[in-house]
């Protein structure tokens, strides 16, 4: 698996957590989330606790937008997810 | 320091703030004074059956998986499967005034239905306002108060139907006599009339249950007959609670035995850098060790009730009762304010607790009645007598009441009740006045005069079994978690 898709699988794996009631089958990586799914800000806030208690990593207030879409999320996320997948 | 988070208060709400910190690692104490978990909304036993202390409806009913509903969020945030509260929606409800009837269950459209056919000249300004009303973010907890009358009159001009919507929503949340702040006036409406009422089969252990579950599979730890003598404070930040001195129980009978148990007095002392109470804004202050901080401005609520319970040996339903709920009020005005008697009949709630999409059917048949009460009045009459013949003086007058507005008569299938008043309920959750919303004076913030301590639930402005749970998560997120302490 890539890096890239590993961490998309990550955050998806962590939403369907959060909110087991959504479909992620065909969710578009270019897409907000927020768009495609029903994720307010209490959903975005806990996808940001399960990084840090999963994984150990902290995501700052200010960098809350760059979890936007999957690819943002790779994007961001990817350096600070290295060696720890 | 022993715990990163202490609770004060097993309720709805600290029970849900518990089980989010507890999700995230922190290391928490629900400290609960009364001998069970679910303050405001527990159960008991009596006459070997048990009893919802409050539960009429769970109000915000939703079908699973509807987007952007509070329950939806609350059971995402608590990690809890919609199918664990096990909810079975109302069959429909009324607001009966004199010659007029609004009827309401679980689907918007009916209710809107209802109000342009009774009240036709009012119709385009109701659907104004509703749309208000969804425009209003009352979640936010920056919101700035601001009082609703004034916002109904701009829509709706006939003061009828300003009383039949506020009778429901004022019962089932107001603290405020004769008055509604409008982001709480917005919640209550949502939570009632646009999505609905339901009651968990099992009654509302089942919800308790699922909740402590959940804060135990988390590693929370809940310690019971663990009353806060006092919030600890070292310059202006809280530093933890001193407990109330826990003595040897008593033999005087199960429930005042356990009120003996707590001497005010002294007792264990327990540290964090993080206090939630959920013990009430007044009460919270009463209990801060530092005097500045103590007198803040907090006026406590005075509005207090009598519920009664009766125990039918027939179905509601074959004795002509098909409501779920019934709101009424039978004089000019609607009148939501302390009552001048002990009671207050002339409006008054009643509930069926049978009539719900139960799968099993309930063993035996209930109704519930709430009556404005007088704290005081209550307060003044001694145990056991004037006060026991009291309470079955009023519940006389009430089953009479019930017997009129249902139309026809229960009376004779009564055959065990119970009746509990406002000091009933000052014993049991230590209430000032027992007042079951709480202060008027909201924290929407959750910030107190003392660093390091919030206040979540009924006196942060969301009230109500799903109101308390949300305040709870919100107070947690915002002040904990979000805060990274
Ligand atoms: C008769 C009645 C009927 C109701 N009907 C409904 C209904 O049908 N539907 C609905 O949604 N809501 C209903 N409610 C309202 C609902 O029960 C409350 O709004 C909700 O339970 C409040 O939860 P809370 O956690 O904010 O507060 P509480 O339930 O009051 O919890 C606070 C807890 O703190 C504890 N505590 C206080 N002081 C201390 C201390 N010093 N140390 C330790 N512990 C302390 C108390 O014992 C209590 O357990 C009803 C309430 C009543 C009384």
């Amino acid at each position: 698996m890539s890096t890239s898709t590993s961490v998309a699988a990550v955050v998806l794996d962590i939403i369907a957590t959060i909110a087991p009631d959504e479909d992620l089958d065909d969710v578009k990586p270019d897409v907000r989330l927020r768009d495609q799914l029903d994720l307010d800000s209490m959903d975005f806030l806990d996808i940001v606790m399960e990084l840090r208690k999963r994984y150990g990593i902290e995501v700052p207030e200010e960098a809350y937008p760059k979890l936007a879409t999957l690819d943002s999320c790779t994007e961001y996320l990817g350096p600070l997810l290295e060696g720890k997948l | 320091m022993d715990y990163d988070v202490i609770i004060i208060g097993a309720g709805m709400a600290g029970l849900a703030a518990g089980i989010r910190l507890a999700m995230y690692d922190r290391r928490v104490l629900l400290l609960e004074r009364h001998y069970a978990p679910g303050g405001l909304n527990s159960y008991y036993h009596r006459h070997g059956r048990p009893f919802d202390v409050g539960l009429h409806a769970m109000t915000n009913y939703v079908p699973r998986g509807t987007r952007r509903a509070p329950l939806t969020k609350l059971l995402r945030q608590l990690r809890i499967p919609y199918e664990a509260f096990r909810l079975c929606p109302q069959i429909g409800s009324e607001i009966r005034f004199p010659g007029v009837t609004l009827r309401f269950a679980n689907d918007f459209e009916d209710f809107r239905q209802s109000v342009h056919e009774t009240f036709p000249s009012q119709r385009e300004g109701f659907d104004r306002l509703v749309e208000r009303i969804e425009e209003h973010d009352e979640l936010s907890l920056d919101a700035r108060p601001i009082p609703s009358r004034p916002v109904l009159e701009e829509f709706i001009s006939d003061p009828l139907l300003i009383d039949m919507l506020y009778c429901p929503l004022m019962y089932y949340g107001s603290p405020e006599e004769n008055e509604m702040e409008f982001g709480q006036f917005c919640i209550m409406f949502k939570s009632i009339f646009k999505e609905g009422f339901a009651r968990p089969e099992g009654g509302v252990r089942t919800v308790i249950d699922a909740l402590l579950a959940r804060f135990r599979e988390e590693g929370g730890e809940l310690r019971l007959r663990s009353g806060v003598r006092r919030i600890l404070t070292r310059k202006g930040r809280a530093v933890g609670v001193e407990l109330q001195k826990a003595r040897g129980v008593t033999k005087l009978g199960r429930r005042r035995a356990e009120v003996l148990a707590m001497a005010d007095e002294p007792g264990e002392v327990i540290e964090a850098p993080v206090v939630l109470s959920t013990a009430g804004y007044p009460e919270t202050l009463a209990l801060i060790d530092d005097r500045t901080a103590r007198s803040e401005e907090a006026p406590p609520g005075r509005m207090s009730f009598v519920e009664s319970i009766m125990v039918l040996d027939a179905e509601p339903r074959q004795l002509g009762i098909e409501q779920t709920i019934v709101f009424y009020n039978d004089s000019d005005r609607f009148d939501y304010r302390r009552s001048d008697d002990d009671c207050d009949l002339r409006s008054g709630v009643i509930c069926c607790p049978n009539n719900y999409a139960h799968a099993k059917p309930l063993p035996e048949g209930l109704l519930r009645v709430t009556s404005i009460a007088n704290y005081d009045r209550w307060a003044a009459l001694e145990k056991p007598e004037p006060y026991a013949s009291a309470k079955r003086r009023w519940l006389e007058r009430q089953q009479e009441k019930v017997a009129s507005v249902l139309g026809g008569d229960f009376r004779a299938h009564v055959v065990a009740d119970d009746v509990f008043t406002p000091t009933t309920i000052h014993h049991f959750t230590d209430r000032i006045h027992g007042a079951v919303y709480g202060s008027p004076r909201k924290v929407r913030s959750g910030r107190t005069p003392v660093a390091g301590l919030y206040v979540c639930g009924t006196d942060q402005g969301f009230l109500g079994i799903v109101g308390a749970m949300l305040s709870g998560i919100s107070i947690a997120n915002a002040r904990v978690l979000m805060a990274g302490s």
